[in-house]
């Protein structure tokens, strides 16, 4: 257990951070200048991280997979990003926001880590502002805010509908002004294929050129792991295509634990599926719930125009079920209620997976020129998909997987369980228990990125002053290149029959089915028998067309999906051994009679942590207990 | 400073001021063009003569010329430049929602710079070098080249050139409907109320200077051959 | 329904590519129009053919990625849209279809229909930011910012980035681009402070990677997915002409 140290500071919780940062080592600026930093990828944490480390003076090198940092999946964030700003006046706090959030997470995360981010939250919004990034604001000359799930106070700041685009491009933009000093060299269209450790400490990583093919050897004196979450795990989900969950993986695999892999929110508001040939799901911001109603019709397979369907005979089932919050619940509790009508028949559309949500009681009350003025580039992005306009008819929406709480596993300073090797933003487990509020993983990612990165691999660098970089030709980056040369061979030279998205395809289908929504003991063990049957298949039948030695598109998606195949396995694992159900985590064994997710504190109030045996040997599970001292550990109720 | 007179943008400005000025002198020609409709042409004359005459003209003429020969070297330079920015050209490509002159700006410039000589050679070049008839006003006492012969002769008698002015005041009229508020974009007067503004004051302009000179022939063709 | 495609191939950078012809069965008009190249894809891995290499990422007109010259327009039929939001309704029985990279000095071809933008970043890098340390900032409503200069400068920052500005263009003039950053940041108060060396030094980047020059034809706003308009334009040429009478060095 010792490996499992969170290394949380002494002190009430209101100064752990403070005192914690003030007893820090730090590195003079000469010695910065000798230190290198890899950090990859560049969405809302990694390239705040890029950005300011260089600021300090480190050199770093950043990755991403994408043609241009610009590009990371943080851009697609659209509601919002929270603050304990209280500049309206309503009541919030940082206690506020932690405490919501301590809750919002159904209790499964670490007090110290979510304290610190809802105390450095203002001072994100402060930055942000000043690299101009464009918040909405009022006829004063204020920022603005608004209200999201989960919560009772309007803290949420945003740029339209587009929140998460414009805080990227001010860390985008904070990243080229270091390129352009030449403190940050940057590395795009680079496929991070393994990480290297020399002396059991993070010290470079092997890359694939995506543009020649070539595997490059890049070394540093700490690597940074800000690749995001793996919730294309489902294929269909509302991550971009190709956002994966690789470089976690092979770090993983190289020893770092991972945290809690089964905690997958799925959100509620999600285009439905329409078709086979999908591969991605387009979200609908959370904030379409400020005004718009859910309902499926109160008869079974009613197949009528939802607009003569009369009041009488629809079933506002949120509002029926939690008439405290209505269609303000949080997310997971949404997505269970929507899934639980469409699973009993009432669902509506085409494959009768889908639920409405509609805005004519809003757009009577408000004028379509108001809720036009709220969501207009949202209505607009559903009609252009749909072929459907929300202002007439309702919109149908039905969950979607989204984002993953669970991680590898850090401690207080964001260091995984190797030396040297951190992870940050959704890449990492730590701040969002079983379940994550809205309009808090841009808060987070953010977070770790300008505020607290800095400060804690300082500390960690401090100890590596007199370390020389490494050099690539070591054995260690010998064998790390070698064997992930022979992984990548291996894929062409299998010459089978399937292709790898329909390899993909299927895994997210077991995955939907079975460690999606809602969980149980025979699902799941029947789903560890199918990925692996499916793996199988996956390493005799698989096509791959080109050479490793080029641009090949196909090759890339393969090794993603290998990776994801053994993730998928050690998902199950997790949401197996929780026979509890928490936040997002549901398993139908466990909960009340009103059919509420039912938490088991006496055994589950812990972290799973799981260590990687080798391939084809169980993993072993480590519990760092969660202790809770500043709030009271309650029935999370939202009725 | 410097950079600025390499700058795509500094090349395009000096295509704008020089436009802006050429407008300028487009419309002073037109209003004296326009006295070619009153009377017997003594008006004519008289002002035509005026302006020959004027010291202030003999510093205008060159600047004129200077620029004209700004405008139609920057648009080579440019245009040369801008074909070098795309080597491989599109298979398809369906731009509809472009205006036409826009896209030819420089196939026009071209076509107005051919009437523009054919132009010189029909009078500025007569005028200067050439032999004109006199003509005497005021009981004698005044004597003037008759400018006026000069442009109904042409006029009246060939009516090819009639065709060739109205086809050449066509060429200036698309020219300006683009070149005009281009010119204010490209000094960054405009802005997102005043783009459609300058884009109807473009057409209003261009539908009175092309269709004021077009209007001369038609009216010599009225006049005396109808 | 059943489609022809003509479609650019290109084996890398340096080779010389040409147009091959395909011919897909069975598309529906609720796909969009990635998934049908998708289809065409696992189509030609199965019958041992090269697929074709196009980018995309988020499918959801955000991360702009995608960029295909569709039928000669960027991004293809439809207004304010990327490719990812073209869908196949669009489309008839028996249409053909040309698809083409983005052509551009600026943006050579790397694959197929991937071009290499990073001519974007190169701009970016000029000037495209505000110097603003970590921990630098003042409290967010320290600085107030008017409405109508906040909502103007996000329009302007709404940009992808995707290229159609380029792509669309007959110059391939890159303006549209950079006059939505350097607007966005002119706009705003915190912005201004730098603003005169970011136009020059983004323009003289925009010119030194080959870019072409504005000639106000408007292509680029009628092209962008995201209806930024050419306003901005004219904003960086007063701000560049301002920039440069005023320059000191």
């Amino acid at each position: 257990m010792s490996k499992l140290d969170s290394k949380i500071p002494e002190g009430p919780l209101a100064e752990k951070w403070s005192k914690y940062k003030a007893s820090m080592k730090l590195v003079s600026p000469l010695n910065k200048k000798k230190l290198d930093i890899i950090v990859v990828g560049t969405g809302i944490a990694g390239a705040p991280a890029a950005a300011t480390l260089a600021e300090l003076g480190y050199n770093v090198k950043s990755f991403c997979f994408q043609d241009t940092a610009r590009r990371a999946h943080s851009v697609a964030a659209q509601g919002g990003i929270n603050a304990a700003k209280n500049y309206k006046s309503d009541g919030d706090s940082v206690y506020r926001l932690f405490y919501d959030m301590i809750k919002g997470g159904d209790f499964r995360a670490r007090e110290a880590n979510v304290y610190r981010i809802a105390e450095v939250s203002n001072a994100i919004i402060d930055q942000l502002t000043a690299q101009g990034v464009p918040f909405a604001r009022e006829y004063g000359g204020t920022l603005a805010n608004r209200t999201f799930g989960g919560v009772q106070v309007s803290r949420t700041f945003y740029a339209q509908g587009q929140t998460g685009q414009q805080v990227l491009l001010g860390g985008y933009s904070a990243l080229k002004r270091q390129v352009s000093l030449g403190k940050v060299k940057m590395y795009s269209r680079r496929q991070m294929l393994d990480l290297v450790i020399i002396d059991g400490k993070a010290r470079g990583i092997i890359t694939r050129n995506l543009v020649t093919g070539e595997i490059e050897r890049h070394s540093a004196h700490a690597v940074v792991l800000a690749t995001g979450g793996y919730g294309t795990i489902y294929y269909l989900s509302t991550l971009a295509v190709n956002s994966n969950g690789s470089a976690a993986w092979q770090a993983y695999k190289k020893g770092a634990f991972f945290g809690n892999p089964s905690f997958v929110q799925i959100h509620p508001t999600s285009i439905p599926v329409l078709n086979d040939y999908q591969c991605k799901l387009t979200l609908m911001s959370e904030s379409l719930r400020n005004d718009g109603r859910i309902w499926v019709p109160k008869e079974k397979g009613d197949k009528r125009d939802p607009n003569i369907i009369p009041e009488d005979e629809r079933d506002y089932f949120l509002e029926r079920r939690y008439p405290a919050f209505g269609n303000l619940v949080p997310r997971d509790v949404a997505s269970r209620a929507a899934k639980e009508r469409c699973d009993a028949g009432f669902g509506v559309g085409k494959t009768g997976l889908a639920v409405y949500l509609d805005f004519r009681d809003s757009v009577k009350k408000q004028g379509e020129k108001a809720i036009k003025g709220k969501y207009g580039n949202l209505f607009d992005l559903y009609e252009k998909i749909t072929g459907e306009s929300p202002y007439k008819t309702p919109m149908m929406i039905y969950p979607a997987g989204h984002y993953t709480m669970g991680g590898l596993w850090v401690d207080y300073n964001l260091m995984t369980t190797i030396p040297g090797l951190f992870a940050i933003g959704e890449a990492n487990f730590s701040d969002h228990g079983a379940n994550r509020l809205g309009a808090s993983s841009l808060m987070q990612g953010a977070g770790d990125g300008y505020c607290i990165l800095p400060y804690t691999i300082t500390n960690y660098l401090a100890d590596e002053i007199k370390t020389k970089l490494p050099s690539t030709d070591t054995p260690e980056f010998e064998e790390a290149a070698k064997t992930a040369k022979e992984r990548l061979d291996k894929f062409l030279s299998i010459n089978g029959k399937q292709t790898a998205t329909s390899f993909h395809k299927r895994l997210g289908h077991i995955m939907w089915n079975y460690c999606g929504m809602s969980r149980n003991e025979e699902g799941l063990k029947k789903a560890l028998q199918m990925i692996d049957d499916l793996q199988k298949e996956f390493w005799s039948d698989l096509k791959i067309p080109g050479k490793v030695e080029e641009l090949n598109q196909e090759l890339e998606k393969a090794s993603r999906i290998a990776d994801f195949l053994e993730l998928a396995k050690l998902m199950a694992l997790d949401a197996l051994n929780r026979k509890e159900s928490c936040g997002a985590h549901f398993r139908e064994e466990s909960q009340t009679e009103g059919g509420e997710a039912q938490r088991i504190d006496s055994e589950y109030s812990y972290v799973a942590a799981w260590e990687y045996q080798g391939d084809n040997k169980e993993p072993k599970l480590h519990k760092e207990e969660l202790k809770f001292e500043n709030v009271e550990v309650k029935v999370r109720s939202y009725k | 400073m410097s950079k600025f007179f390499t700058s795509s943008i500094g090349q395009k400005f000096f295509m704008s001021i020089t436009g802006l000025f050429l407008m300028l002198f487009l419309l002073v020609h037109l209003t004296v063009n326009s006295l070619l409709l009153f009377g017997d042409g003594e008006l004519f004359n008289r002002a035509a003569n005026f302006m020959g005459s004027n010291p202030l003209m003999k510093v205008i003429e060159p600047v004129l010329a200077l620029g004209f020969i700004l405008h139609i070297v920057y648009a080579s330079y440019i245009t040369l430049k801008n074909m070098l920015a795309r080597p491989q050209k599109y298979k398809v490509t369906n731009n509809t929602k472009v205006s036409w002159a826009s896209k030819n700006m420089y196939i026009l410039g071209g076509l107005i710079l051919t009437f523009l000589v054919i132009h010189l050679i029909n009078f500025f070049w007569k005028i200067k070098f050439g032999t004109i008839t006199a003509i005497s006003y005021d009981g004698g006492k005044t004597e003037l080249h008759d400018v006026y012969d000069l442009v109904s002769g042409l006029f009246k008698g060939w009516w090819w050139y009639d065709a060739i002015y109205i086809l050449g005041a066509i060429f200036l009229f698309l020219h300006l409907t683009h070149g005009f508020w281009s010119a204010f974009q490209t000094i960054g007067w405009d802005n997102d109320k005043w783009i459609s503004r300058l884009k109807t004051i473009a057409y209003i302009y261009a539908i009175i200077v092309a269709g004021g000179f077009a209007f001369i022939p038609i009216f010599f063709l009225l006049k005396y051959v109808v | 329904m059943k489609i022809k495609l003509n479609i650019w191939k290109q084996e890398n950078p340096k080779a010389k590519g040409k147009f091959v012809k395909y011919e897909l069965d069975g598309v529906a008009e609720e796909m969009s129009f990635l998934e049908m190249l998708d289809s065409l894809n696992e189509k030609l891995i199965k019958e041992h053919q090269e697929p074709v290499a196009f980018e995309h990422d988020c499918r959801e007109g955000i991360c702009g990625s995608c960029g295909l010259y569709i039928n000669g327009r960027p991004h293809g039929p439809g207004d304010e849209i990327g490719t990812c939001q073209l869908h196949m309704r669009a489309f008839r029985e028996g249409d053909s279809i040309t698809i083409e990279p983005w052509r551009a000095k600026g943006f050579p071809v790397i694959k197929d229909l991937i071009v290499d933008r990073n001519a974007f970043d190169k701009i970016m890098a000029a000037g495209g930011f505000i110097s603003i340390d970590m921990g630098q900032a003042a409290d967010a409503n320290a600085i107030l910012v008017s409405k109508e200069a906040a909502d103007k400068a996000f329009d302007a920052a709404a940009c992808i980035g995707c290229g159609a500005c380029v792509a669309a263009c007959k110059n391939s003039s890159a303006m549209l681009f950079v006059a939505a950053k350097v607007s966005q940041f002119a706009l705003l108060p915190q912005g201004k402070i730098e603003a005169k060396r970011r136009a020059l030094n983004m323009i003289a980047k925009m010119d030194e990677l080959g870019f072409g020059s504005c000639t106000n034809t408007g292509a680029c706003e009628a092209e962008c997915p995201k209806g930024i308009s050419i306003d901005y334009i004219a904003m960086l040429n007063r701000e560049y002409l301002c920039a440069s009478f005023s320059e000191t060095e």
